[in-house]
């Protein structure tokens, strides 16, 4: 048996905030019956846009139970810029750890708590997400997730980002790419480390960085799907785009379009920019 | 309450065996090897426990070596028979539900160069016959087929595929470590020629284990280096263990009539009774050992069953994804063709003499409370129209 913590039983055995909320904002449904776990996360906004009442339904062993319940407790209250700053980390540590072949349940928690967000942001439907490149067919597991996953919590051997993400755990025939993205993060990583803290730059310099960053980081991709990417605005940190194409969605990516060209001009230009489609502006206006 | 129900994995050591063994950890600690007498009155007891191994088979007392355990039993008939064949035989076949202990050396042997042929079993657990008949020809060396499995207790026609398997000219062996104590097991009647058993299956100590090796089965040993056991297996006899499981075989012959029929009747009951009491409830494998009771609960996970149970003081296991590290469930299930829906949520009960009836009242009326606040915190059950029809539909 695995050596869960006290608050990982506690919170196993007796955990916050499970149910449905039928009058939810946002919805996010990840993972399936088929890979072992899943987790369904609602929440509700209350007039400051703050998170007023969260549950969650989860099918799965103990620590992915644990998981969401800690996930709903670490963001009850917040905004939705400050929940969607909550990692995989900030769960397991709120548990007191988990053992390592079981963090990919705390990643799991940070994947539902993205997607609902986006739900109620851009009204996908929940469990509907912007493919991006699968690289682990057993599981479902996207470029963008593992980049996340080795970024975040420091990954270095492809056994990690099973642990973390499931991706290679089943037919391991995506070995040598995510050997490969694990290199490309580090290479990423040293190269970011020797560049000086980003000056502060005028508003036309920063116009100009997205759009190049656009152009090289986001667009090659999209094409070759037959999408595309406009920007149309650059409002103090807020970046309004406008997505076009056949950007197909796909049910077994967790992460979003909006998710990845945030997380490029978060990473080229500065890190405080928000990504908004100009389609959820206009709903909004 | 403490029940335990995972007897498949091991069982609790018979008083009468403990007893048997305990002279052995202290004054009488003689080398049987030894030239004096202190020794030479060891070499007796040992030469008796392995009579007393051999009777529970039905074999004589020559054709028994003694090893470290199951695991060891299976490797030194598997790679031995292949070493003595010195690679005149290419071709291997095996089952797709084997223990770790045979289908890794089995993938390990396909690594070197063998060919290997994995024979599929059905929905029920039941091994394809005729795929296994036609996957023997004349290269092939060896054909390991467990007599019975571990995680389901599917039990295989061993008299019939061991003599399919000799009339095709090549080398039998059946891991019967679930089987011991059982079942009854008469080589003289079935015609293997290397056969596993391990003495902690059946309220033995663990860490001995022995090899039944038919008259004329040649075999080079996979550990050398001394002349113990006719030469067959170095290294100074793990006397204690030895007694201890002369002294389970002799018990586990006196017993067996008590397995199949009170052990069954509780198995049964405890079948019968979580089938009644908990929706969605699917038992895996059909002809099973009389202690053996794999059964899955639909839109939970079997990890978070086995906690529960646990925390009420009911020893079970699981082939879920989660219990074992992997990420994948059980392979015995997935041959089976079992969905990964049902194989996440699967758990495994196997019972012993040494259970009682008021144990197996206590798990059913239990077991249901848990299926329920699982299931209230699963996100399928009110996703799916009819609840505990159709299962909903999945994303891979």
């Amino acid at each position: 048996m695995w050596d869960y913590t006290d608050k990982v039983m506690d919170h196993f055995k007796n955990p916050r905030n499970v149910g449905v909320l039928s009058d939810a904002d946002g919805v996010g449904e990840v993972g399936s019956l088929a890979c072992g776990d899943a987790l369904k996360l609602m929440f509700k906004l209350d007039e400051n846009g703050r998170i007023q009442d969260v549950r969650f339904q989860t099918f799965g062993c103990a620590s992915a139970i644990a998981s969401s319940s800690a996930l709903t407790e670490l963001i009850k209250g917040k905004t939705l810029e400050e929940a969607a700053k909550v990692t995989n980390q900030d769960i397991a540590k709120f548990l007191g750890g988990l053992p390592e072949q079981k963090m990919h349940c705390s990643v799991m928690g940070k994947d539902a708590l993205l997607a609902a967000i986006d739900n109620y942001r851009k009204g996908t439907k929940a469990g509907e997400k912007v493919d991006v490149n699968v690289v682990c067919n057993c599981f479902g597991v996207t470029r963008q997730e593992i980049e996340r996953a080795v970024r975040e919590n420091n990954l270095t051997t492809v056994e990690e980002v099973t642990n973390y993400t499931k991706a290679g755990g089943g037919c391991e025939t995506c070995h040598d790419d995510i050997k490969e993205i694990i290199a490309q993060v580090i290479r990423e990583k040293a190269e970011a480390a020797r560049q000086p803290k980003k000056k502060k730059m005028t508003n036309i310099q920063r116009i100009q960085m997205i759009q190049e960053t656009l152009e090289r980081e986001i667009r090659p991709a999209l094409r070759k799907d037959g999408g595309d990417i406009e920007l149309v605005d650059v409002d103090a940190d807020q970046v309004v785009v406008s997505m076009r194409g056949t950007c197909a969605q796909c049910k077994v990516a967790n992460f979003t379009l909006k998710e990845v060209v945030e997380s490029k001009l978060r990473e080229f230009v500065s890190d405080d920019l928000r990504v908004v489609e100009a389609r959820s502006l206009e709903d909004a206006q | 309450m403490n029940v335990y129900l995972d007897n498949n994995a091991t069982t609790v050591t018979a008083p009468e065996v403990v007893e048997a063994m305990q002279a052995f950890w202290t004054e009488r600690y003689a080398n049987p090897s030894s030239v004096h007498r202190f020794g030479g009155r060891l070499r007796k007891v040992v030469a008796g426990s392995r009579e007393q191994v051999a009777r529970l088979l039905g074999a004589s007392a020559d054709e028994i070596v003694f090893t470290s355990g199951g695991s060891e039993a299976n490797n030194q008939a598997i790679r031995g028979t292949l070493e003595a064949m010195a690679g005149r035989k290419r071709h291997i076949i095996t089952s797709r539900i084997e223990h770790p202990a045979v289908r890794g050396v089995f993938h390990y042997l396909e690594k070197q160069g063998y060919r290997l042929t994995e024979i599929p079993v059905n929905r029920d657990g039941d091994l394809d016959l005729a795929y296994l008949e036609e996957s023997i020809t004349p290269d092939t060396a060896i054909v390991s087929i467990m007599w019975a499995n571990n995680e389901t207790g599917v039990v295989f026609p061993i008299d019939k595929i061991a003599e399919m398997v000799k009339a095709r000219g090549a080398v039998f062996h059946t891991d019967a470590v679930q089987v011991a104590g059982k079942l009854s097991i008469d080589v003289r009647r079935v015609p293997v020629d290397l056969l596993s058993i391990s003495a902690h299956k059946f309220h033995g100590p663990k860490g001995i284990g022995a090899l039944y090796i038919r008259k004329g089965t040649k075999l080079t040993p996979l550990i050398i280096g001394g002349h113990q056991e006719g030469g067959k297996r170095a290294g100074t006899e793990n006397v204690t263990g030895i007694v201890g499981m002369g002294r389970a075989a002799e018990l586990a012959r006196e017993h067996l009539g008590e397995e199949t029929d009170r052990v069954r009747t509780l198995r049964d009951k405890l079948e019968q009774g979580l089938l009644k009491n908990c929706k969605g409830a699917v038992v895996n494998g059909k002809h099973r050992l009389p202690n053996t009771l794999n059964i899955s609960f639909e839109f939970i996970e079997g990890e978070s069953i086995l906690i529960m149970l646990d925390e009420l003081g009911i020893s079970a296991s699981s082939g879920s994804a989660c219990t074992s590290g992997s990420l994948e469930p059980s392979h015995v299930l997935r041959a089976m063709g079992i969905p990964f829906t049902l194989a996440h949520g699967s758990i495994r009960f196997s019972l012993s003499r040494f259970n009682t009836e008021q144990e197996i009242d206590y798990v059913i009326e239990n077991m249901p409370a848990i299926v329920d606040r699982l299931r209230e915190i699963s996100p399928f059950v009110n996703k799916s129209a009819d609840a505990f029809g159709a299962p909903p539909a999945c994303d891979t």
